[in-house]
């Protein structure tokens, strides 16, 4: 390719899905929808002499991120003081964790798009505070909300191993399903529940060490990542190639304009004068304990993909699709729990469901609130398997299930598509067709080998397309192989 | 050890806070003087005392994840100097 190779690292933050704040007992709320200021208590607006305890849930879902992201657990962590100015941030600083993390020296593997893995450092994964939400309303005024102050949020830093927007949005995409089968984090990053930042820089292939790296936060989704990933890294290269320099800068996404915005320039590496939180002990981690949380996690992607291949059979590809998110793994271990095939039920899923999701602009998250339940998917991939139906007819049964939420026996019976098999009134049909279409019969016969499939389409049609396709082909063969004789 | 004006200056920025040219000469000489304390404690030798990371002799204090009511949206901003529909209103940040 070109000369020069992108370095990138992503930062994630990513909210615990717990009930209260991080070090008190204030209420966590959607700070989307909620009324501002409506769940916040004395410590979430840094009031004096609010004293911080930690949440023990918050740190066992860190934990148990930390042993899912393959880290190490050092034996004990420690809260420190993150000092700047800024509204957001009521007390001045914001709790987090410096010198002694929750967990440290991790990995995720990503399946690369030729099908080989590739190994993703984690350096390291802490406990903080989630800060307020500033409103800019003009007149040289801010409007500042608490709701989200005080939420527990994991930092979760990648090494620089990821070298394009495509590896980086597989890592994205695997983090973000470790999280949800987790059950810490839904994923929801338009609300800014799990929220990434990407720092960027380019390597010219005489280099010897890194250059000049860029930070871009603001991105709302994954798609937006990949594309300002891309932008920047064009930008940098366009730079350099110009023989001007790249600044160390915190950059912003436009997503609308598709473009990147420089929001501020750094001067020189940021200050934030960490010192241990005085008024927090360390979180001792006990082997044991760690231990405990280790065994209690829940199957992950890698692993559910590893089963499906190796006790149901599926490809490496159709096992990796279908853990790819939570939502449609479960689906589709429902599916199985109401008796379906293994593989056909992962062929409808990935083939004919998904097709069908991308034509209604459903996102496969929400695929336990569409008109198709699990339990109706497996009785459709029964009878067809079973042979009441044929695959075309199958498919259509799925639209029909798509619009009226009905099962598919329901809709084969009032619809009588069940399939003609039998060969006394498939025959009758063929010779109407062959007889009908004598010029047909006698061009194939000539050696025109392709008009077999427009004789058994005649046969098909006839049936509206409900006839056994193998017993149609089986018929035709035969009673052509008799004019020829 | 004499701490630089460009220093102090910085110091002073990280604080938001604005010194005349005559307290920024005024503070380092009274910094100076307290770093000049902390020299003196790195005299000890301190190679057979195991680092410790807190004065607390305590480990492990948390709470468990039950929610309790919080504050009203009128008692929230009740002593704000400036509010807006509970919103706390604050000069704007130009920063972003």
């Amino acid at each position: 390719m070109s000369e020069w190779t992108p370095i990138i690292g992503l930062e994630v933050h990513a909210e615990m899905l717990t009930r209260s704040k991080m070090f008190s007992a204030c209420p966590v709320v959607d700070s989307v929808e909620a009324a501002p200021n409506t769940a916040v208590d004395p410590l979430s607006l840094g009031m004096p002499g609010t004293l911080p305890v930690i949440n023990q849930l918050a740190m066992e879902y860190g934990l148990m991120v930390g042993l899912a992201l393959n880290c190490e657990i050092p034996p004990f962590n420690q809260f420190a003081r993150k000092s700047y100015f800024y509204p957001d941030l009521p007390k001045g600083y914001q709790i987090s964790q410096y010198q002694y993390p929750l967990a440290v020296n991790g990995y995720i593997d990503i399946t690369l798009e030729n099908g080989d893995i590739k190994r993703i450092g984690i350096t390291r994964a802490h406990m903080e505070e989630d800060t307020g939400k500033l409103t800019h309303v003009g007149h040289g005024a801010s409007l500042v909300d608490y709701n989200r102050a005080g939420v527990p949020l994991l930092e979760i830093v990648s090494e620089p191993d990821i070298r394009s927007s495509a590896e980086a949005e597989a890592y994205a995409r695997k983090l973000r399903a470790i999280l949800q089968y987790l059950g810490v984090n839904h994923g929801d990053m338009s609300k800014g529940i799990l929220r990434f930042e990407a720092n960027v820089s380019v390597m010219h292939k005489d280099d010897k060490g890194f250059r000049t790296r860029t930070e871009i936060k603001n991105l709302n989704s994954i798609r937006s990542m990949v594309r300002a990933i891309d932008y920047e890294i064009a930008r940098q290269i366009k730079l350099y190639e110009s023989g001007d320099t790249v600044k160390p800068a915190t950059l912003g996404w436009d997503e609308q304009n598709g473009k990147i915005l420089i929001q501020r320039y750094k001067e020189r590496a940021d200050e934030y004068r960490y010192f241990p939180e005085p008024d927090l002990p360390i979180v001792e981690m006990q082997p044991e304990y760690v231990e405990s949380v280790r065994q209690k996690l829940p199957e992950l992607p890698d692993a559910k993909k590893a089963r499906f291949m190796d006790v149901l059979g599926l490809s490496e590809y159709d096992a990796r699709q279908l853990v790819a998110e939570q939502a449609i793994a479960h689906f589709y271990e429902d599916v199985l729990a109401a008796g379906a095939d293994a593989k056909s039920a992962a062929n409808w899923i990935l083939v004919s469901l998904f097709s069908l999701f991308n034509k209604e602009g459903v996102d496969r998250e929400t695929v336990n609130d569409t008109p198709i339940s699990a339990a109706n998917l497996a009785e459709l991939v029964k009878l067809v398997d079973s042979g009441t139906i044929n695959k075309g007819t199958g498919e259509k049964v799925l639209s029909m299930m798509w619009q009226t939420g009905d099962s598919p026996q329901a809709i084969v019976e009032r619809e009588g598509l069940a399939q003609v098999s039998d060969e006394a009134v498939i025959g009758a049909e063929v010779d109407k067709v062959l007889a009908a279409n004598a010029g047909l019969v006698d061009r194939f016969l000539a050696g025109e080998q392709k008009l077999f499939g427009a004789l058994v389409g005649k046969v098909m049609g006839a049936f509206k397309g409900r006839a056994n396709a193998q017993v149609v082909n089986k018929i035709l063969q035969d009673k052509i192989n008799e004019r020829k004789s | 050890m004499e701490l630089s004006h460009e220093t102090v200056r910085a110091i002073a920025e990280l604080a938001k806070l604005e010194l005349t040219d005559e307290e920024v000469e005024r503070y380092a000489g009274q910094l100076s003087h307290i770093l000049g304390y902390f020299e003196h404690l790195q005299e000890v030798d301190t190679s057979d005392v195991e680092a410790i990371t807190s004065v607390l002799p305590l480990k492990n204090i948390m709470r468990q994840d039950i929610p309790q009511p919080p504050l009203t949206p009128d008692e929230a901003v009740a002593n704000a100097p400036d509010s807006d529909d509970h919103q706390f209103r604050v000069r704007a940040v130009l920063d972003e």
